[in-house]
């Protein structure tokens, strides 16, 4: 190297620009010409290698493929004009390992797909990739999606990049991470229970839960398959939205997905909330064990909404409540049935016990199972299966399946009367890591606010509201009815001028 | 609602194709009965004559028209499998001489 400290400093200070600034920023660079989106990549893929030691938001980082892909959109800009460029050309992006991802590993944090790499594309990975924008590596998660720290993968956990002893949250919290960290702006991740918004909220930025059906779930490794649904992070809320905007629409591959167009969401962003109506959950915000600083920041949301012209009130949602009791009964249940696959047979690993020769099919997958998964997942399978028997079907899995249609139904009554609602997205901020891996019931809880939108299928969104006297992320979720996306996002909009939330994670402290 | 037994989760994971170790059986079996005590709050509701809700949107005969279109090449796929031979899958035997 000839360069000398100054030319080092100001590569620094160049990198650390570049991964602060917000999607749309990067895109509107690129195309102009001030950076190239080679620039923009390794800046991100350099404060990954400096930092994701410390945050292991990264199970596989796609260095080359990402360097490679920019220098081909750089070149597409010279030989064919900025004007060719796809609209998110450019800009870093985090994919949850959960999504598949041709020849690139997959293991959704899971021992038994261990070295396994798709023959395809997950459609979203599809429409990323057209959109310019520019995957740099898979991100950690709980096992299969089962868990709220991401204490779950069986490759370590993620740490908060806010506060390294704590958790990011989860599933998604590698996703979440990574955004947080200034590892990429954007990220996708999915969402079954909370799994977007829950660690949004502990890393301090924005998560999306999309309406189920709006965003193909084709090449998402299945969790429960009535639940999950596919979504951004950002750091911005119109970040956020086109992300959404770039992968969302009826896709062929995906039965459950919804043929009717989407509502544009960026045109109104900036419409702001005069005359909408907005009613604050109560029986969200008056769960066990709640925060009090998440309840000032949510009474200040309220405040917030209402000088910027919407009429607020509180509404009852009675049976949200029992979202949590019922999603432990049909999300198991789904998983138990879609996790059968893994058995040694088709993908992954394959444990074949005894004298070579001896064992027979299913002692191989009862050995496979048992080596490859982890406890939570064993948890999960056991949960569901028991669910389903012969003799507790009706009790468990029939009940719940009746509350389910019942959330719906006081779900629908509440947006008879008001355009969007409004709670906490998690009831406390990030646990330090090791707190609640011994007691899965407790871990559960953190997902008490985030589960009954899955049930109903609907749309939320969770944005920062603030650090608590700790400094860590507060965050408040705006719930929409199903295929609200465009006024739930007018809402988070406002709130994020409202808070005016510009405080950034230091994951190598102060910088 | 049931007390659960070890000998239940004993079964339900045989059900369920999964080998327990005999510390996984012992633990599961509290951590379960807590999860499954919880969740039978479900039953606090009344959901007389309330359909079950098995999908968010209801949607029945999605249709298309049926035509060939490419699919995943097959060496491709096999060569993810554990073991393969012949174009097809290979496992171990299925039929059991119970003697």
């Amino acid at each position: 190297m000839s360069s000398s400290d100054s030319d080092h400093d100001r590569d620094h200070d160049r990198d650390r620009d570049l991964t602060s600034r917000s999607a749309a920023g990067l895109a509107a660079a690129v195309r102009s010409g001030e950076v190239s989106a080679r620039e923009v990549v390794d800046a991100h893929l350099a404060r990954i290698e400096a930092l994701d030691g410390s945050v292991h938001a990264f199970l596989h980082v796609t260095a080359d493929g990402a360097r490679a892909r920019a220098d081909a959109l750089d070149a597409q800009r010279r030989s064919d004009g900025p004007e060719s460029l796809p609209p998110l050309a450019g800009v870093p992006v985090a994919v949850k390992d959960v999504l598949c991802t041709r020849g690139v590993p997959t293991t959704c944090g899971s021992r038994i797909l261990e070295g396994w790499l798709p023959p395809y594309d997950a459609t979203v990975v599809a429409r990323l990739e057209a959109s310019g924008a520019i995957a740099v590596g898979k991100a950690n998660m709980d096992e299969f999606a089962m868990g709220s720290s991401t204490e779950n993968s069986a490759f370590g956990p993620t740490h908060n990049p806010w506060d390294l002893g704590r958790v990011p949250g989860g599933s998604s919290g590698g996703s979440a991470a990574a955004v947080a960290a200034g590892f990429a702006p954007l990220a996708l991740g999915t969402d079954t229970g909370g799994s977007i918004r829950q660690p949004a909220a502990l890393c301090g930025v924005v998560g999306v839960k999309p309406t189920y059906g709006r965003v193909s779930r084709y090449g998402v490794v299945a969790f429960a398959s009535s639940l999950d649904q596919v979504g951004p992070f950002a750091r911005t809320v119109e970040d956020a939205a086109l992300l959404l905007e770039a992968v969302w629409g009826h896709d062929p591959a995906d039965s459950t997905s919804i043929p009717t167009p989407c509502e544009p969401i960026l045109p109104g962003l900036e419409r702001g909330v005069a005359g909408l109506r907005v009613g604050v959950v109560r029986e969200l915000t008056e769960v066990d064990g709640i925060q009090p600083e998440v309840s000032a920041a949510l009474e200040q949301a309220v405040k917030l909404l209402e000088q910027a012209g919407a009429t607020l009130d509180s509404v009852s949602v009675p049976s949200a409540i029992y979202g949590l009791p019922a999603y432990y009964l049909i999300a198991p249940a789904e998983a138990s049935s879609n996790l059968a696959r893994f058995d040694g047979i088709r993908y992954g690993l394959r444990v074949v016990p005894g004298e070579p020769g001896s064992a027979n099919a299913a002692a191989m997958n009862g050995a496979t199972r048992h080596a490859g998964f982890g406890a939570e997942v064993k948890r999960r399978i056991m949960l569901g299966t028991y669910a389903l028997s012969a003799g507790y079907y009706d009790a468990y899995y029939g009940q719940a399946q009746r509350v389910r249609t019942l959330i719906i139904r006081d779900f629908d009554r509440a947006y008879e009367h008001f355009d969007v609602l409004l709670s906490p997205t998690t009831p406390t901020t990030a646990f330090p890591l090791g707190d609640k891996v011994d007691d899965p019931l407790a871990m559960y809880l953190s997902d008490v606010c985030t589960i009954p939108t899955n049930l109903a299928g609907a749309a939320a969104m969770s944005i920062p509201a603030g650090l608590d006297g700790s400094g860590l992320p507060i965050g408040v979720q705006v719930l929409a009815p199903g295929l609200g996306e465009a006024v739930m996002f007018r809402v988070a909009r406002a709130l994020e001028l409202g808070f005016g939330f510009a405080a950034r994670a230091r994951p190598g402290g102060p910088a | 609602m049931s007390e659960l037994t070890r000998e239940q989760v004993r079964h339900v994971a045989k059900l369920a194709r999964l080998d327990l170790s005999d510390d996984e059986l012992d633990r599961f079996t509290g951590q379960l009965a807590g999860i499954l005590d919880h969740a039978a709050r479900v039953s606090a509701l009344d959901t007389d004559g309330v359909p079950p809700t098995a999908h968010p949107f209801p949607m029945v005969n999605v249709l298309r028209p049926d035509v060939v279109k490419p699919s995943l090449d097959r060496d491709e796929v096999l060569a993810c499998a554990p073991d393969a031979r012949d174009g097809r899958f290979r496992v171990p035997r299925i039929l059991e001489d119970e003697a």
